[in-house]
Order: structure tokens, then sequence, then C-alpha cells
């Protein structure tokens, strides 16, 4: 059983604290995505797992043992790294290898666990070729072929898609789903790309700040965010967010006058007056008819569309709703000239209230 | 049309005297060591002559002199060679062992005053060498390490140690530290992570610095001047002294021996030039 548990964990750098104490439990075998913007400390964290950053407060527990002062190569971990650093003076068998001819393993041994990580991710052809002479995606797969070779314990990624090209990078995406399905190791992933921890994730760590903000499964995330920050890094195109106030008879006014109920969901934590900020997502606002369903809770209204997106199944339609650019979604689309008016349907079920100071989220129970 | 065959012209013009002043550098580079070169086959008389005598003739005469004896105008090569040899290689090797060090330690670790050292390094640089001189002489003449092997290497270590340092650290800077760091989560200690990746890609880097070293140490003529004494340690540099007595000069002789000087460093630079141009262009070739 290899789990990895975080006990509130902190880096400083001098005066600077980039992790504030972070408090983490990861199952054996599972996949779980730190994500965050640039600075978020989801780098730092994942360096003081693999002990490349040392650990200024807190415990890191790898199957069970504290290994705070255990140097790297200690912990039974790999590492893919963003750069790849794959050694560039061995060719890909003796960088497969490298690892297991450093611990002294007999030399047919060796050769066999080489062949079988270079045989699951396709390497049977570039064997002999030095690094310099591979494409990027080459690259990368030696680089996670080098990581399996050792049959660690944990699998460590630090944005190892970042380098490759978008279609590229939704194919090796795939891989690595495939890689975790295959040996069933637990992975720790770093990204700042919310599309790769939506898609490859059991458990999403969301960061700011050296904080974590929310952890949950993608759906946990995107359907329940904790906070606006939450709502609009998750989910594509980010959740529209809206100004208003709260009124007597439980609508929310936005700064034009229009008012919209307040879902049922949010209605039994408001209080009248009270300043939020609305939010819904584009596939809850949709003309009427080209929604994906009608039946719920919904609202009403018209707004004046600025421009549209045709991506085939559906268009993303821009508006101004009370000053604000919201998104909408229109499936099975018909073509939309700029500064026509239409009815949308904005799905109340699915819409989310929160406090404009505090930025959570405001739920019933 | 006329314009066409205007610029094509010109450029033709510009190629020419491109050429020209190309050819102009590389003679001034390159008479001088042709010079030496030719002179050390040819006869006394033939150097002196004025005006000079255009169809040379070809004697052995100053290769033969200079091993004979020593009553018949020889030196003695042989303990020069030896004495170049040895001072220049284990000065290079020292050097390189401790400017390597000292490289990697500026290119990876942070610590106090950093740059403040560096730059001191490279101010050591700035002093002129004839200008220790004096002071290093008195101070090993104290110590009683002149005219010794050890005073000399000594002296070339200091010397050599700053140029390495810089060098190197430059290579090392290259590379991206994840390659230890990969070695490392790969099993390694710093130290095998260090010999068994990041020193074979920086080599190259460090062949460059050796080479630098080496021939600093192999051409180095106002410190040894001072601090040799006798063939016990006099290099090859100083021993071309041998050739001037109080009113004449040995022409012939000298350049004889300057050839026999040259030719390991030529040959030495061959072999390693690729390395050399591989090492100096390190930077601009992504790996």
């Amino acid at each position: 059983m290899t789990e990895v548990t975080l006990n509130n964990v902190v880096k400083r750098y001098g005066h600077h604290q980039a992790v504030h104490g972070i408090n983490l439990d990861i199952q054996h075998g599972e996949f779980v995505v730190l994500v965050g913007p640039s600075g978020c400390g989801k780098s730092t964290t994942l360096r003081m797992i693999a002990g490349l950053e040392e650990i200024s407060d807190g415990n890191v527990a790898i199957g069970g043992r504290v290994v705070n002062d255990l140097p790297p190569r200690e912990r039974n971990i790999s590492m893919v790294f963003q750069n790849y650093a794959l050694y560039p003076h061995m060719n890909v068998r003796e960088n497969l290898g490298f690892s297991l001819k450093i611990a002294k393993r007999p030399q047919a041994e060796i050769d066999e666990a080489v062949r079988e990580a270079a045989t699951i991710l396709g390497l049977d052809e570039l064997m002999d070729r030095k690094p310099a002479a591979l494409s990027g995606g080459q690259r990368q797969r030696v680089a996670m072929g080098r990581a399996i070779v050792r049959h660690p314990d944990v699998f460590l990624f630090d944005e190892p898609l970042s380098n490759l090209d978008a279609k590229l990078r939704t194919q090796m995406r795939v891989e690595i789903k495939k890689l975790h399905q295959k040996v069933g190791n637990t992975i720790v992933y770093v990204t700042h790309d919310q599309v790769e921890a939506m898609t490859l994730a059991d458990r999403i760590v969301l960061m700011r700040d050296g904080h974590i903000i929310q952890v949950g499964t993608p759906l946990e995330l995107f359907n329940t965010p904790v906070d606006t920050f939450v709502a609009t890094f998750i989910g594509s195109p980010p959740m529209n967010i809206v100004d208003g106030v709260v009124t007597q008879n439980n609508t929310i006014r936005l700064s034009d006058g229009q008012e919209i109920p307040v879902p049922s969901s949010a209605r039994g934590g408001i209080f009248t007056g009270q300043k939020v900020q609305f939010g819904f997502r584009a596939d809850n606002l949709s003309p009427v008819g080209h929604g994906v369903s009608e039946d719920g809770e919904g609202a009403e209204i018209e707004l004046t569309v600025n421009l549209s997106e045709p991506l085939g199944t559906e268009t993303i339609l821009f508006a101004d709703l009370a000053d604000t650019e919201v998104q909408g979604k229109m499936l099975n689309p018909r073509p939309v000239a700029p500064g026509e008016r239409m009815t949308f349907r904005l799905t109340l079920d699915k819409a989310h209230v929160f406090d404009a100071e505090t930025t959570n989220a405001i739920r019933s129970n | 049309m006329d314009r066409n065959q205007s610029h094509r012209s010109r450029r033709r013009l510009l190629k020419v005297l491109h050429f020209a002043g190309l050819f102009m550098i590389m003679a001034i580079i390159c008479i001088p060591g042709l010079w030496i070169v030719l002179n050390s086959f040819r006869p006394t008389v033939e150097i002196m002559a004025k005006p000079p005598v255009w169809s040379p003739s070809f004697t052995l005469e100053h290769y033969q002199a200079m091993f004979a004896g020593a009553g018949e105008g020889g030196v003695p090569v042989f303990s020069y060679f030896r004495n170049s040899l040895i001072v220049s290689i284990v000065s290079t090797f020292i050097a390189i062992l401790i400017g390597m060090s000292g490289g990697y330690a500026f290119a990876r670790y942070r610590f106090k005053g950093k740059p403040g050292y560096f730059v001191g390094l490279m101010l050591f640089r700035a002093v002129p060498g004839v200008a220790l001189s004096l002071p290093l002489f008195i101070v090993f003449a104290r110590v009683g390490i002149i005219d010794t092997h050890f005073g000399l290497i000594l002296a070339y270590v200091a010397m050599n140690v700053p140029f390495t340092i810089w060098l190197t650290d430059g290579f090392f800077r290259q590379i991206p530290k994840e390659l230890h760091e990969a070695a490392e989560i790969d099993g390694c200690t710093r130290w095998q992570a260090f010999w068994k990746v990041e020193f074979p890609v920086a080599r190259s880097g460090v062949a460059s610095a050796a080479i630098f070293a080496f021939l600093t140490s192999w051409n180095e003529f106002a410190l040894a001047s001072q601090l040799t004494r006798s063939v016990r340690s006099k290099t090859m540099p100083v021993g071309l002294l041998d050739f001037t007595a109080e009113f004449t000069i040995n022409w012939g002789g000298m350049c004889a021996l300057a050839v026999l000087m040259i030719l390991p460093a030529l040959i030495l630079t061959f072999i390693v030039q690729k390395h050399l141009i591989a090492g100096l262009t390190f930077g601009g070739v992504k790996g």
C-alpha cells in the first residue's frame, strides 16, 4: 500500500512562504492532480514529495513512512519533468535502464525491464537513438518509460505535457491515463491546465497562493465549486459571474435592474440586501429551443448577441448581461448575426450564488 | 537589367575585398610562425643576410647542434621538454579539478557573497603575471621552492584556476538542473549524479578549459624565467634564452627549439579541436 500523506506541509523561502500548511491524503492507486495558476505552490509541493525541496515544516509520508529527511533515491518514486530531463549522452536504452544500472541489478533483469517498458510505450524502434534525435512526443514517452522501468511506489509528473503542441498533448494525455490503468500506481500530477486536470484526475486538488482551495472529483469541482475562483478556473468556457443584490421577493437584482429568481439551492443561505455574485455556465444559458432541456427551474431573459463562435455541434454566443459579458451555448445551431436579439433560457438548477465579499458559494444546507 | 548588373559586380567586388582582407589578417597571424619554421631549416648566414636570400637552402644543422653535447652549441632539450610536460600536465590537471569544482559550485549553489567572490576571482586574472613575479620570487625563495617543479606548478595552478572556474561555470549553467534531479530520483547520490550525468554532458566544456590551461602553462615565459634556475626545472620557453649570448643571438637554434615547442601544442589542439569547437559553441546549439 503506497498512500501519500501530506500533514501540514509548509515551504518557506527566507521570509516568503510559498506553501501554507497543506493537508492531503492520497490513496493507493489514486490519480491526483494538483492544479492552479502559476505560482500557486503546486510544483513546490510536488518537489517536496519528491525530495528535491526541503520541507520547512510538517510531514510527508509515503506508504506510511515519514520521508522528510530521506534523499530522493530512498523514497522509491519516479518523476517526469516538464523538459523531460533525458540524459543527452545516453541512447534511449541506456536512459531507460539507468536507474536499474545504478541499483546494480543484473544485466538480464535490466534488459527485461527495459524491453517491457519499451513495449508498453511503443519505443522499440527508437532504442539506439540519442534524445537529440527524438521528437517532442517521443522524448515524452522515453521520460515516462524511464519512470516506469523501476516500478516505483509513486509516479510524480511535473507539467509533463506543457512543452508539446496541442494535438500531441491530447494524444499523450490519453496515453498517460492508459498507463495509469495498466500499471495502477499512485500518481501525483501537476498542471496549470484545467482540461488536463478534469480529464485525468480521480481527484483534483485546486491550489492558489500556497493554499488548497478545494479537493474533490472533477465533477464535484465542476458542479459544486466552493467559491468563484474554483467556479471560473474549472470548466471551459469559464463560468459567467454577474454582480447583483438579493431582494425581498427571493430574486437577485442585477445592476441594470433586471431580476432573476434565486435558485432554490441557495435560498436557505441568503438574506435580503446581501450583495452576491450570480454564476452560471454557458451550457445553462441557451436560446429557447436550443438548450439541453427545458425542464426544471429556469428563467427567460432577452439578450442581444454581440458575437458568435460556431464550433459545429454548438455555437458559443457572447452577449452583455448587466454590463458583464456572458457566454451562452446554442445546440443544434443556426447562423446568428451580431446584434440579433434572442430569448435565452437560464437553467437555475445548475446556477450558483456566491457571497460578493467572501466569494464563497452560498448553499442552503 | 542594368541595376541587376551593377549589383552583381558590386557583390563580386565586395567578395574580392573580403578575401583580400581575410588574407591580410591570416598573413599577419601566420607569417611569424612560418618564419620560425623556415628559419629553423636555414643556415645562419642566410637568416642574417641583407638583402634577404629569396631562394632558401635546406639544412638540419640547427637541430643537430641543439641535440649535440653542451660544448657544441647543444642545449638540454630533453630536460626542458620533460620539465615543460610535467609542469603543464600536472598544473592543468590540478587546475581543472579545482576549477571544475568551483565552476560547479558557482553554477549550482546559492551562497552568500557569490557575485563578490566571482568578481574577485576575475580581478585576480586582471593582474598581469609579471607584476606577480617579484613577490612570488621572494616568497618562493624564502620557502625554498625556487627552481622546483612544485613551485612552478603552484604558480600555474593559481594562474589558471580563475579562468577555469569562469569557463566551466558557463558550461554547467547550460545544463538544466533537472538532469541531476532526475539522476538523483533514479537512485544516484549527488556525487554519482555529477560524475555519471553532469560531467559527461559538460565534458567538451571541461576539455576546452583544459586546453586553455595547458597552453597557458606550456607557453608561459615571464614567471618561469624568474622561478626557474637550472635544468632541474627550466621549461622550454625559458630554454629559448640559452641561445642568446652577450652579443649574439643564435636565431637558427632558437627557431629549431621553438618548432619543437610548437609541435606538441599543435598536435594536442588538433586532436581536441572537435571538442574545442563543440565546447565553445555549447550555448548556441540546443541538445
